[in-house]
């Protein structure tokens, strides 16, 4: 829009100053004619008398245009229609005087232009001398009302024109902008609702253009999206709904199994030795699997997000002495507690003990004494403060490509570990607590060996929040 | 010997666990369905019913709640389920104590000699011969009876003892371990779920459910006292 305007104001000089030069010059040649054709009758020394003459030939050469002639001769002048020539500026007067050519200014007097020409009368002695001032000038001082008028109504029509097309210019602007931009605008919204999971948006598609092409491939990649993201999340829930059914089902034989276990025990010393074996190795065999099972309907209920918290505040130093005293590892772990009493937060009692018997179970069984268990708080912000549980031993630690997988489900970080007691979920389990509870679960070797477990709970002591009944839902 | 009755609907589990508990020491009688379980339960008179949550037919909280009606036998509900819902659930509808399948036979054989034990302290606990008052409600000590607007409320013996517990100190604020201890035995931080179900069902039957319960009061954060009015 302001190329056009810039444009238009070019071409609006261009016009004016053409259709003033040439109305100027027009003007002059005529001048210089009726002058030529006036000065050949005119004596070298013209009198007053001849002055008057000659101005009344050139207004008769040129009649109904308005001319105003003065004709002077050193003090002499001779003028007509009347003797108004005030535009006539002593420059040039003066440099009519000195130069040979004739001399034009535009004037403007009382908001009128008119256009002064001074043309000295010359002689010319011979061909190839120089010509000589005669000292006799004529003025001319012509209005140029009409040249005005044009480049007024020149001015007014491009007024008109540039407004039109000024006008043109921004309906076909906006309706080009709500053509491109409308349709951009609703890509853009739609990608960012995309973005946030939104996968059934669709945009509407009009037109055949660019942008309606855009629009249609959006949607087939949406569509695709949507497909493919339906398709894997049905596999996601069927393979979760497999793994609850699969261990579901085990429960009924394994609840067969597990119940006569003692039976098995009690008779097996006394069977021969290879009965009493394999008496022991399906007891065994039997317990480990229960155990299997058991984890894995923990793990397929924090998938299925029934796993719930059922929150109540306790003190942690108490809490995790009684952990130690119900599995009988107290004389096994040395223990920094701070004092009963001085640290009490709202935790899921149940949840924290199956935290805290995974990670100290498998530094006692994974690592080496003294297993070390520490509490104590970190005050992130004045607001926000955490309670740092940390099991440490002085194991062999964990190996560099175990430490990105050891929360990862079935992940048993030394192949040594895989006939041991644990199903591969305990630490899985454990971290799914901990993030249930808002908090954090990190593994970590010590500078001086052995492995270093910390887990960290946000702080919740405020009585006033919520009943022991209140329970929120795990996801 | 203790006599238990188990109502399980699969056979090889019904077997075993009659097996396990037949070690054990204890006189079993099995039960396939829900309903021979309850017909069961006037000739054969057991001390203690392990039941099953999922049976085909009448539901095990069905089971339960029928048994409730009528029998204040102690119940110990086996769930294959396990999830928080289904134990609370359950807890609710009148069961002692719960446990999750699969279970030893040794484990199951604790559980049910604890409810015994617990039933057996009650009666022998109770010496003291006044029936207390605690405005409308009623606790013989002596006569294990408790009368609310001069009716008897039945209880469970969970409840029962809950209730003793609790209105033996007035006004002192018992933790939810305190009382799992107390009443159930258990030393773990397992099962304080068994608290809260266990109260939730003697407010019922004390007709304050809705509103504010004026006896057994929630302490926030610390567990429950029991308000004398």
């Amino acid at each position: 829009m302001a190329s056009a305007l810039s444009a238009g104001a070019v071409a609006f000089r261009e016009a004016r100053t053409g259709v003033l030069q040439q109305s100027q010059d027009s003007v002059i040649r005529q001048f210089r004619t009726s002058v030529d054709a006036v000065v050949v009758d005119i004596p070298p020394a013209p009198s007053r008398s001849h002055l008057q003459k000659a101005v009344h030939q050139v207004l008769r050469a040129n009649q109904s245009q308005g001319w105003r002639v003065l004709a002077t001769y050193g003090s002499l002048r001779a003028y007509a229609p009347h003797a108004d020539f005030d535009m006539l500026s002593p420059e040039l007067r003066r440099s009519v005087d000195t130069t040979r050519a004739a001399v034009f200014q535009r004037v403007n007097a009382d908001g009128r232009p008119y256009l002064v020409v001074g043309m000295p009368v010359t002689y010319n002695s011979g061909e190839g001398t120089e010509s000589r001032l005669s000292g006799m000038v004529m003025y001319l001082v012509v209005p140029q009302a009409t040249e005005q008028a044009y480049v007024e109504a020149m001015v007014s029509a491009i007024e008109h024109a540039t407004l039109v097309a000024l006008g043109l210019a921004v309906v076909l602007a906006l309706l080009a902008a709500s053509g491109v931009l409308r349709p951009v605008r609703a890509l853009r919204r739609a990608t960012r609702r995309m973005a946030e999971g939104h996968l059934d948006v669709r945009l509407v598609v009009n037109g055949s253009d660019e942008l309606a092409d855009l629009s249609r491939s959006f949607n087939h990649m949406a569509a695709a999206l949507d497909l493919s993201v339906a398709e894997l999340r049905r596999l996601e829930a069927q393979a979760r709904r497999f793994v609850a059914d699969v261990s579901h089902e085990l429960r009924t034989p394994l609840a067969a199994m597990s119940a006569v276990t003692d039976v098995l025990d009690a008779s097996a010393p006394h069977l021969n030795r290879d009965a009493g074996e394999a008496l022991r190795l399906i007891s065994e065999g039997t317990s480990r699997l229960s155990v299997l099972v058991n984890d894995l309907m923990e793990i397929s209920r924090f998938d299925a997000g029934a796993a719930e918290l059922s929150l109540d505040e306790i003190d942690l130093a108490e809490f995790v002495q009684r952990t130690l005293a119900a599995r009988g590892w107290r004389g096994r772990v040395e223990t920094h507690l701070p004092r009963p009493g001085t640290l009490r937060t709202r935790v899921d009692p149940r949840r924290l003990d199956v935290v805290m018997a995974n990670l100290l179970g498998n530094a006692l069984r994974h690592g080496a004494p003294p297993v070390r268990l520490a509490i104590g708080v970190r005050q992130e912000r004045a607001d926000m403060a955490w309670a740092v549980i940390e099991v440490t031993d002085n194991g062999p630690g964990i190996t560099e490509e175990a430490m990105p997988h050891i929360f990862e489900r079935f992940y048993k970080a030394s192949t040594t570990r895989t006939r041991s007691e644990s199903s591969g979920l305990g630490l899985a389990i454990a971290a799914e607590n901990v993030h249930l509870h808002g908090g954090r679960i990190s593994a970590a070797n010590r500078p001086g060996g052995g492995a270093a477990f910390t887990v960290e709970l946000p702080l919740q002591t405020d009585i006033a929040a919520a009943d022991h009944d209140f329970t929120a839902g795990a996801r | 010997m203790p006599r238990v009755l188990i109502v399980e609907d699969d056979p090889d589990v019904r077997k075993a666990v009659q097996l396990g508990l037949r070690h054990q020491g204890h006189d079993v009688l099995a039960a396939e369905t829900g309903e021979e379980g309850l017909e069961q339960l006037g000739p054969f008179r057991p001390d203690v019913v392990v039941l099953d949550l999922m049976l085909p037919g009448m539901s095990g909280l069905d089971v339960c709640r029928r048994i409730r009606h009528r029998d204040q036998v102690p119940i110990i509900m086996v769930t294959a389920k396990g999830d928080d819902i289904d134990v609370v659930v359950g807890l609710e509808a009148g069961a002692d104590d719960y446990v999750v399948k699969p279970v030893q036979a040794r484990v199951l054989d604790a559980r049910i000699r604890a409810v015994l034990r617990r039933q057996d302290a009650s009666v022998s606990g109770a010496v003291r011969p006044r029936a207390e008052s605690h405005g409308q409600l009623v606790i013989d000590r002596a006569g294990l009876v408790v009368t609310y607007r001069g009716e008897p409320v039945a209880l469970a013996p969970s409840e029962l003892r809950l209730l003793l517990t609790l209105s033996a100190s007035p006004g002192q604020v018992f933790s939810r371990q305190q009382l799992l201890e107390a009443v159930w035995e258990h030393s773990y931080y397992g099962d304080v779920r068994l608290v809260d179900a266990c109260v939730k069902r003697l407010r019922g039957k004390l007709g304050e459910l809705g509103g504010d319960p004026r006896y057994i009061q929630t302490v926030r954060g610390f567990g429950y006292r029991f308000g004398s009015p």
